[in-house]
């Protein structure tokens, strides 16, 4: 038995969620092939080749692959997976893209978002916005899965040496193509990985203000984040957006500040370990969920914060 | 050019969830349902397609039990054209509603189909995509806007590390995303001339599909709840705690 991992990179190197998916590999037992799919991704593939755990690392290394095109993953998956007793990636947007359509094609079942791994055909996610928990089988012969990396502790990306093997397959299935994007640049740690994150809600009234939250965020090294109304109301970018359909974080300190706790916010910060909220309102349901909660004037409280820390 | 839309009814996003004490799943007795909320921002997407002349018909499938007929009805007096219901009493998962909306799609040829991109029950974000590999179409998935021009749709989606623009030939999959409209009200005229809106319903074995479950649930239970702490007086007090007894500064 085998596990085919299909990397989460940008060309040059590994993101960190690929560690916590070998990781849930590891779980399901057998040998670990990584797959490295992109354009001049060789620096993604050597850090791959580090990784702990690791037998093997394949790179598909091609223009069809270079901006991670759902549609061209996926032939290429499916071709590469049919020999693998299980197929995984992360839950981040290019797995949600692309899983689906390999699980698809081999006409078996994704199972997405994975917390635990119980037996080798035995999961655990969470449903309903993390509301209820459900453990799940599935009778398909191949398991094709989405991790959540914050249910797994990352194995260790230094120490091993798996060999690199090129893979030739080229699959360019002809209906899509990249035109442009807009990435967001930031000096400040990734949300998904940040040991401390700062989030900021409705409360915060307009973009400006959030630089507040920035200056609190760089002197704490954390990263930003922000409740879905702040993002609609076009305070922030999208992908700061936390929550059941946002991103999932599970920091040692997570600080919420004018968020009211929407069920589907508590969704995407609820695995924290220590929860901080800032609110002026007493009634919020965030103080349901806060091992401290501060009921305050944000306005007031946030710069005091900032030059206490 | 036809667009089809699907929505399925789930669990009023508002509800408060609870777990059957014998953990055999969630207990939705009298609890309110509604349109899978990403579904009515794919309906709104298709309505204004038709309002800016580009697509010339919107139909709407839901597939589930008799009471989706709910949901469809709402559609339709959102400005959706007409209504096609798959009645089925069975457990439909993600695979299975992706196998019988390519029935469909093969008999309506719509050029554009537009999906929720996640059902806030299930949580699976799935049936697009699968939807569009059965196809061999592409797919424009958590879409904030959407552009047709001529043979082909031009998608700009919401991804971890920002927004990705891709160009897909159509026919074509969306899935939405949040921020892609602010879905409108229904009328009290439009409800009631829903109601003459045509809907036709059929059977999973009338569309030939095999929908059999593939997962099981072995247990459905609470998750570990997180109790409240205390709340702190001053800033000051906060960050002695932080530092101190969280010891997390
Ligand atoms: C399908 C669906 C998916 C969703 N997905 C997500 C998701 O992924 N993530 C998400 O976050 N939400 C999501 N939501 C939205 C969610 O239901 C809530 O609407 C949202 O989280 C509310 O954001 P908020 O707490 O910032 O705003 P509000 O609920 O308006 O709360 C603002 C808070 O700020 C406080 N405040 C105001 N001024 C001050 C001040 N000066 N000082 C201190 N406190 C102040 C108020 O007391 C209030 O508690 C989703 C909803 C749906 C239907
Ligand atoms: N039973 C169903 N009937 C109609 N549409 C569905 C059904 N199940 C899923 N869908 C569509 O697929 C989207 C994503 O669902 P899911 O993959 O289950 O998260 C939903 O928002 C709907 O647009």
């Amino acid at each position: 038995m085998s596990v085919l991992v299909i990397a989460e990179h940008d060309n040059s190197s590994l993101k960190s969620a690929t560690l916590n998916v070998i990781a849930a590999a590891q779980q399901i037992g057998g040998d670990i092939t990584v797959l490295i799919a992109g354009k001049d991704c060789s620096g993604a593939a050597e850090e791959a080749a580090k990784a702990q755990g690791v037998s093997k690392v394949l790179k598909a290394d091609a223009d069809v692959y270079g901006h991670q095109l759902g549609e061209n993953l996926a032939a290429l998956v499916v071709e590469l997976g049919k020999d693998y007793a299980a197929i995984l990636t992360s839950a981040g947007t290019t797995g949600k893209d692309f899983m689906p359509r390999v699980a698809a094609l081999l006409d078996v079942a994704q199972i997405s978002d994975i917390i635990r791994v119980e037996a080798a055909d035995t999961f655990v996610r969470p449903i309903y916005a993390g509301n209820a928990i459900a453990t799940v089988k599935t009778s398909d012969a191949i398991k094709v899965i989405t991790v959540r990396p914050t249910g797994f502790d990352p194995v260790s990306g230094e120490g091993g040496s798996a060999a690199i093997e090129d893979c030739s397959v080229v699959k360019d299935a002809g209906v899509s193509s990249f035109v442009r994007e807009e990435l967001a640049k930031s000096d400040r740690p990734d949300l998904s990985g940040a040991q401390i994150v700062v989030s900021g809600g409705r409360g915060m009234q307009n973009g400006e203000n959030f630089e507040m939250l920035y200056k609190l965020a760089d002197k704490l090294g954390a990263a930003v984040g922000a409740s879905r109304a702040a993002v609609d109301a076009g305070f922030v970018p999208n992908d700061m957006q936390v929550g059941q359909t946002g991103k999932i974080v599970a920091p040692q300190l997570y600080i919420a500040v004018g968020i009211s706790g929407a069920i589907q916010h508590l969704a995407g910060m609820s695995e924290s370990k220590v929860i901080v909220a800032i609110n002026k309102d007493e009634e919020a349901p965030i103080f349901q969920v806060a091992d401290y909660g501060l009921v305050a004037d944000l306005f007031e409280a946030v710069p005091q914060l900032e030059s206490a820390v | 050019m036809k667009v089809l839309v699907a929505v399925k009814r789930v669990i009023d996003y508002n509800v408060k969830v609870r777990v059957k004490s014998d953990h055999s799943g969630v207990d939705l007795a009298n609890v309110k349902m509604a349109m899978n909320p990403f579904c009515e921002i794919a309906i709104e997407e298709a309505v204004r397609l038709k309002e800016k002349g580009v697509a010339t018909e919107v139909v709407v499938v839901s597939i589930g039990p008799k009471a989706c007929q709910e949901q469809i009805r709402t559609a339709l007096a959102l400005g959706a054209d007409r209504g096609i219901h798959v009645e089925t009493d069975e457990e439909i998962q993600s695979l299975a509603a992706a196998k019988l909306l390519k029935a469909i799609v093969e008999k309506e040829e719509p050029k554009l189909i537009i999906l929720g991109k996640q059902s806030i029950d299930t949580d699976n974000n799935q049936t697009g995509q699968m939807l569009a590999a059965l196809c061999g179409y592409g797919q424009g998935t958590f879409a904030s806007e959407v552009k047709v021009e001529g043979d082909k749709v031009e998608v700009t989606r919401e991804i971890d590390g920002g927004l990705v623009t891709v160009s897909l030939s159509l026919p074509a999959v969306v899935t939405t995303d949040l921020r892609l409209n602010e879905p409108r009200y229904a009328s009290l005229p439009n409800i009631m001339k829903a109601k003459k809106k045509p809907l036709e319903v059929m059977s999973p074995a009338d569309l030939g599909a095999e929908v059999a479950p593939r997962i099981s649930v072995v247990k459905v239970e609470p998750p570990a709840q997180r109790s409240a702490g205390v709340k702190v007086a001053s800033v000051a007090e906060l960050v002695d705690k932080l530092k101190n007894e969280a010891k997390v500064l």
